[in-house]
């Protein structure tokens, strides 16, 4: 990327290192939501319908690791996938799986905290109804995780909102390393870094433009949505 | 529209995919270097050179190089760029290097506020930060076992100065990389001691320039070294010793001499023939 | 293939029901046998709902024993419930059916003619494709009779289902139920509402504060009751 030009100026030449570093942000990110969607709304439902001894001390742990400070989920991924860590035969340390695995560590308790309210309140409502329908307990879960949808939904755009703006974990575990592993948050950082800062503050906006327009298009797929199901 | 939805999350994969684990028939290799050395730009500037040259992709890790020789005693890089031959001598003995080569050199220079309040514009290193430490001026350092914050240290104890023990409020280690020392240096009008590359490509001088230079003691030496082999298996000894190697060879010392910014040399080639 | 014993008889013995402090329901003995529908009817608290939903199931007795069939498994086989506020599932009227039957084990492929046909029975077949959730009152209530119906209930209880509709609706309602009689379901249904009882009953259980006061067919409840406090609530007076 050339220093000399602005961010504008690099959107509409349509430079490739600042689309490569786009598109690795988006797909690192957008990964983690849907790995830990995969994790988080399971675990969610499970723990907002079973009661069992020392459940309210695991809601609160569920809760507070919302608040997990991503640079020490970093550190500890990265003792996990070094070389002279348990899973460093794998080799993925400083690649971009190493930084959706880290991401999807931060957001699993966001997504799995939210879909434990929601589907927790929505139980209150639904219990007799599935009872009487002599509904197993999995179809119980699946059934209040569809139609808690569109809640659901917002706590995936945290998960998102919460991945996209990571920095500190992603330069531990991808090293930031150029047309690799690079991601805006962490170009924003090196730009900083050097100085550059109209760059960085320019590819900052161009980030938060990206966020924006992701939560407008799920606004959008929302709003369709609930005509068709109500 | 779940078949949109599927057909999304394998899009995506397939785009995580793309950066999936390094195969064996993969010709890259991970160089763990300092945040100075990249911030210079000399990466930007000699790798596609390597790069064309032999289809190996070299993938810089940026840190201090006391995390720098720290990632690779852990195994996780192939090669080690940095600039602080003692620490780089102590790694070497401890058994983690094969061999260390001088590369190149560049000086490091002391940054001041334009106004220098501390009045040490054009005296030798030594006055300077006595003057620095007796006016309590600020003074900005890296405090993060670089290369640059080893040199800080050693330049203080040359001065005759225990700053260990002498540090007041004027003193702040901001445990960061030289661009946001020079950052910071540049917020708080402090002085700063930075090596010469990064500064001339650095953008945000503010009201900074230089005050010292040229004095002997501010030489600044980088040296390479491929991880040694027999501690980590899967250290690509192959690919990296080619990079040692074009490094340390007359057309790889030529590049380096090469790397200019506004016209003028940053780094210059001093292997021993 | 379902089991092939039946829920019927329901019998109660003894059984008391207890939230908190409140004693509910106060040592009932009862038995509910196939035939017309039965009633069940008495003041506001008197515990209508939660003899229902301890017939249904849904709810254990504090004290005594419930047995279906002989049965004291609680497992609903053969039996369904429409609530006095039904919930409605998040997606389309025919998918609401559609789900149920699922529940019930019945085959994909069979799914969709049969919610067809049971939407037609309750009079929802042109709403097949509306979000169940913009129905109106009386087209939910319709819709949670369809979907209690695709159990292929023995029994089928209702909470005061039309306590909440206006009459057009609750005439579809009562047409539904009593069509439902007629094809042999026993109905077990608690009312407010004294004509509806007078419509739609064989006979009525009259509960006051929990305890069983009368049981009798509905001409006899009706016309002669032989309680002071079932003569009180047929003149409208307040049962405290």
């Amino acid at each position: 990327m050339s220093d000399q030009l602005n961010a504008w100026q690099l959107i509409l030449n349509g430079d490739a290192a600042l689309y490569a570093i786009v598109r690795l942000s988006l797909a690192v990110s957008l990964s983690a939501v849907a790995l830990a969607a995969m994790i988080g709304m399971p675990l969610g439902a499970l723990l907002a319908l079973t009661r069992f001894p020392g459940r309210p001390v695991l809601v609160v742990l569920l809760n507070a690791m919302m608040g997990l400070p991503p640079v020490v989920v970093g550190l500890a991924v990265y003792l996990l996938l070094s070389r002279s860590g348990p899973l460093g035969a794998f080799g993925i340390l400083f690649t971009p799986a190493a930084m959706v695995m880290v991401q999807t560590v931060l957001i699993v308790p966001i997504i799995a905290a939210l879909t434990r309210q929601t589907v927790e309140d929505l139980w209150v409502e639904y219990r007799d109804e599935l009872a009487a329908m002599d509904v197993g307990p999995v179809g119980r879960m699946a059934t209040l995780l569809w139609d808690a949808r569109f809640s659901l939904l917002t706590a995936l755009l945290a998960g998102f909102g919460r991945a996209a703006a990571e920095v500190g974990a992603v330069m531990i575990v991808g090293g930031n390393i150029d047309g690799f592993t690079r991601t805006m948050t962490t170009a924003i950082a090196l730009e900083t870094s050097k100085g550059n800062l109209p760059l960085a503050m320019g590819l900052g906006l161009i980030l938060v433009a990206i966020v924006i327009a992701i939560n407008a298009a799920v606004w959008g797929t929302r709003a369709w949505s609930e005509r068709q199901a109500g | 529209m779940s078949r949109f939805w599927s057909l999304a999350f394998a899009g995506l994969f397939c785009a995580i995919a793309n950066g999936a684990p390094a195969s064996a028939a993969d010709r890259s290799i991970v160089v763990a270097s300092t945040t100075s050395t990249q911030d210079s730009g000399l990466f930007g500037y000699l790798l596609p050179i390597f790069t064309a040259k032999t289809g190996i992709e070299v993938k810089v890790i940026a840190l201090g190089t006391g995390q720098a020789l720290d990632t690779a005693r852990r195994g996780d890089a192939d090669v080690v760029f940095v600039h602080a031959k003692a620490q780089e001598q102590k790694f070497l003995a401890e058994g983690f290097g094969v061999k260390r080569y001088d590369v190149m050199y560049n000086d490091f220079v002391l940054i001041g506020p334009n106004s220098d309040p501390a009045g040490v514009k054009g005296k030798d290193i030594a006055t300077a930060l006595k003057t620095i430490q007796e006016e309590a001026a600020p003074f900005v350092s890296r405090g993060d076992r670089s290369g640059t914050h080893e040199a800080e240290l050693a330049l203080w104890k040359q001065t005759g100065i225990d700053i260990a023990t002498v540090k007041g409020a004027w003193y702040r280690e901001i445990g960061q990389g030289m661009g946001a020392a020079l950052n910071t240096a540049n917020a708080m009008n402090a002085y700063v001691l930075s090596d010469r590359g990064t500064w001339i490509s650095f953008k945000n001088k503010g009201d900074l320039s230089i005050v010292v230079e040229g004095d002997k003691r501010l030489f600044n030496q980088y040296g390479v070294m491929l991880v040694n082999p027999e501690k980590f298996p899967s250290v690509k000894k192959e690919l990296g010793q080619t990079f040692v190697d074009w490094l340390i060879s007359g057309e790889g010392q030529a590049t380096i001499a090469g790397y200019k910014i506004g016209g003028q040399q940053l780094f210059f080639p001093d292997v021993e023939r | 293939m379902r089991a092939p014993s039946s829920d019927l008889p329901i019998v109660l013995a003894g059984v008391s029901f207890e939230a908190g402090a409140n004693k509910i329901l106060d040592s009932l003995n009862l038995t509910i046998a196939p035939g017309p529908p039965t009633l069940i009817v008495g003041p506001n608290g008197a515990g209508k709902t939660s003899l229902l939903r301890i017939c249904m199931g849904l709810s254990s007795p504090s004290a005594g024993r419930i047995t279906w069939g002989g049965r004291a498994d609680r497992a609903p086989l053969r039996r369904a419930i429409v609530f006095q506020r039904p919930v409605m599932l998040r997606r389309t009227t025919a998918a609401n059916v559609a789900y149920v039957l699922a529940q019930a084990g019945v085959p994909r492929q069979h799914r969709a003619s049969r919610a067809a046909e049971l939407l037609n029975r309750v009079g929802l077949a042109d709403l097949a494709a509306r979000p169940a959730r913009r129905l109106s009152g009386g087209e939910q209530q319709r819709l949670a009779l369809a979907r209690a119906l695709a159990r292929d209930p023995e029994i089928l209880l209702l909470d005061e289902p039309t306590a909440n509709l206006d009459p057009a609706a609750t005439r579809s309602v009562e047409d539904i139920v009593l069509a439902a009689a007629g094809s042999g379901i026993k109905i077990l249904m608690a009312s407010h509402d004294l004509g509806q009882v007078r419509r739609l009953a064989g006979d009525v259980i009259f509960l006051v504060r929990g305890r069983l006061c009368e049981r009798k067919l509905v001409v006899d409840f009706l016309d002669s009751p032989s309680t002071p406090e079932a003569a009180r609530f047929l003149r409208g007076d307040l049962v405290i």
